[in-house]
């Protein structure tokens, strides 16, 4: 029992960052219908950025100082933004009139080229992220003692998803988002600026993107340029799973896919893991495939 | 026969290509035989991706399939490399059918992404020595070389003529059916499913059959890899594989076969050229990709429309007064089943 309590939390961790990531897809998707494969680079533009601003300009003096943390997030969250902007406007906007695949094409010819960027800026090999930034302390729930840092991973991501849901809930521009995601066409002629509402996707989904990568950075100590790769797939699996361009599914997929991997690497096989994942999304698309939130929606001809 | 000008330019090439080994040196007829390795494996995708319109990122794994199956009859039981050529080509078209018959009917991105997961899927099979047969991440080693007549295939300049003349076969026979009904078919569904459809073409039929021809002819080229290396590893199919096998399609012009090798050409052999920028290739690479999109995303060599004339068809329909109309029950007979 204590061994499933420990993968439970474990899972509902990595679950919280695969929400995050996994947010990012489905906004895009929901605006733009394109997978942006350049999603999970952002992500270790943050861990990277992260280890950057930690190492070289010293930015946790006061190690496990909240405060420290907080602005250390915000600071990598505003900059992946910024990046995640830039890269909308280079590599998407020129193709908004595109055949679909053009646009697949661009999205991982800008993968590549964020990768090998990060390869070239920080090198080929595994790069080690500091671990002392959070105390060690593990905390005692229901008998069993849980890392504090697991805790503060889900609160954070839990927090996000709570302020994004909100601020597409109940804003305006919330509300254009959701629009555009519906009918681009219909949204513009409602006066709808649909160019902003991108620009807001691609600055909102790459910040909580690159929280999750910090994290993920924290967590394991480790960062090197291609971790992106698979915790994008994986969380791009999670979208999916709770039906793409689905927020609240994003959340739900996430949550529901790192609890289940957990599980499956204690129970079923550890070297097995990353496939379950992949299972877990052939049988989501082939038994339903709009996911778990998502709502059946009929051909358009 | 008559000799159009375009024909000329490509016998020329053809004739150059062939006499290369005789002024290029081991390195790079090496790259050259990459060059055609990935021909091949980008004409292979081209009937899926190209002249079906199905986006599958995972081509990889049936890659793999072809290969591991080579490897492992053949150092187990010592059955000739050449023999299993169509029995590699045979297994991935089988992989492929299992795959893609549940998930046929699924939208373009979704089945991309199946694709993606299904080649993740069998790295990590690979890996984990599924069945204890794949030799977990040391992979297979000891595969021998092809004989052919009593003479065995060893050194680049050998290989440089297995692979060119698979490809030029796989040329042939891929024209013919880019203009065959097969071929047509393929290429109604791609612009327009729905009106196919409503047109008597079984769509999900054509498309499974793509898939299917796409894979087994990847696993041959599985085959040509595994007895060219004499080794293989769970690294040699990663998804950047698959990415690499996309773009040869894609920017050398989709649904195009000359596109196809030229994109093969410049993707893998102009990064060779380009071996002094070492590390930034991949970085030019990239950027490359996303400029070839806004300016040019038809391709370098884009696809081009075959017209019918109608002039021509009124020739036909004279000449041949008796088969054209012993040939039309067949046709409607044909157009019938695949209405059902």
């Amino acid at each position: 029992m204590e061994q499933f309590f420990q993968q439970f939390t474990n899972g509902l961790a990595v679950g919280g960052i695969y929400a995050l990531v996994a947010l990012g897809y489905t906004m895009v998707y929901g605006v733009l219908k394109l997978i942006n494969f350049a999603h999970g680079d952002l992500f270790t533009a943050g861990a990277y950025l992260g280890l950057t601003l930690v190492t070289t300009f010293t930015m946790l003096a006061h190690k496990g100082s909240v405060l420290g943390i907080g602005l250390l997030i915000l600071l990598v969250m505003l900059l992946v933004a910024f990046l995640g902007a830039v890269l909308e406007r280079t590599a998407y906007k020129p193709l908004r009139k595109s055949p679909r695949l053009s646009v697949v094409v661009s999205a991982l010819g800008a993968s590549i080229f964020l990768e090998n960027a990060m390869m070239l800026i920080y090198g080929a090999r595994i790069q080690v992220f500091p671990q002392d930034i959070l105390p060690g302390i593990p905390v005692r729930i229901f008998g069993v003692y849980i890392p504090l840092l697991r805790i503060v991973i889900f609160g954070l991501s839990f927090l996000m998803m709570t302020g994004l849901y909100l601020f597409i809930q109940k804003t305006r521009i919330g509300t254009a988002i959701r629009a555009a995601a519906i009918d681009q066409g219909a949204a513009s002629l409602m006066g709808i600026n649909v160019d902003r509402v991108i620009l807001t996707v691609f600055l909102l989904g790459p910040a909580l993107g690159a929280a999750a990568g910090l994290l993920v950075a924290l967590q394991y100590g480790e960062i090197n340029f291609l971790m992106g790769w698979s915790y994008g797939l994986k969380a791009f699996t999670a979208a999916v799973l709770g039906g793409i361009g689905n927020i609240p599914g994003a959340m739900v997929g996430g949550l529901l896919l790192g609890v289940l991997e957990a599980l499956g690497a204690a129970y079923i096989s550890t070297s097995w893991k990353d496939a379950i994942a992949f299972c877990v999304l052939i049988i989501v698309l082939i038994v339903r495939p709009t996911g778990l939130l998502g709502e059946r929606v009929a051909e358009k001809v | 026969m008559r000799f159009s000008r375009t024909g000329i330019f490509y016998l020329a090439l053809a004739l150059l290509l062939a006499a290369s080994p005789l002024v290029l040196n081991v390195y790079w007829l090496d790259v050259l035989n990459s060059v055609g390795l990935y021909a091949i494996l980008g004409l292979s995708l081209n009937i899926i991706l190209g002249d079906a319109g199905l986006f599958n990122l995972g081509h990889a794994a049936f890659y793999a399939v072809g290969a591991y199956t080579t490897a492992i009859l053949n150092t187990r039981f010592q059955i000739p490399v050449l023999w299993l050529l169509p029995v590699a080509g045979v297994a991935a078209g089988l992989f492929g059918l299992i795959i893609v018959r549940p998930i046929i009917r699924l939208r373009g991105d979704y089945l991309c992404i199946v694709t993606v997961g299904v080649g993740e899927i069998v790295r990590i099979a690979l890996i984990n020595d599924v069945f204890g047969l794949t030799g977990g991440s040391n992979g297979i080693l000891g595969i021998q070389r092809p004989h052919l007549f009593g003479f065995i295939i060893r050194r680049p300049q050998h290989f440089f003529f297995l692979i060119w003349v698979f490809v030029a076969l796989t040329v042939f026979l891929f024209t013919r059916l880019q203009h065959s009904r097969f071929g047509r078919a393929l290429n109604y569904l791609r612009e327009d499913e729905v009106a196919a459809e409503g047109s008597g073409v079984n769509t999900a039929h054509y498309k499974t059959a793509a898939f299917v021809l796409g894979a087994a002819w990847a696993g041959m080229a599985g085959t040509i890899f595994a007895t060219k290396m004499t080794i293989i590893a769970p690294e040699s199919f990663s998804f950047w594989e698959s990415v690499l096998m996309f773009t040869v399609v894609i920017l050398g012009g989709s649904g195009s076969i000359p596109g196809v090798l030229v994109g093969s050409f410049l993707i893998i052999g102009l990064p060779e050229v380009f071996r002094g920028f070492a590390d930034a290739r991949m970085l030019i690479f990239g950027a490359a990709m996303i400029l070839m999109m806004i300016f040019r995303n038809q391709g370098i060599v884009p696809a081009h429309v075959r017209p019918y004339s109608l002039e021509g068809l009124a020739e036909a329909e004279s000449a041949l007064p008796e088969p054209a109309a012993s040939a039309e029950p067949a046709e409607n007979l044909q157009a019938a089943k695949e209405v059902r």
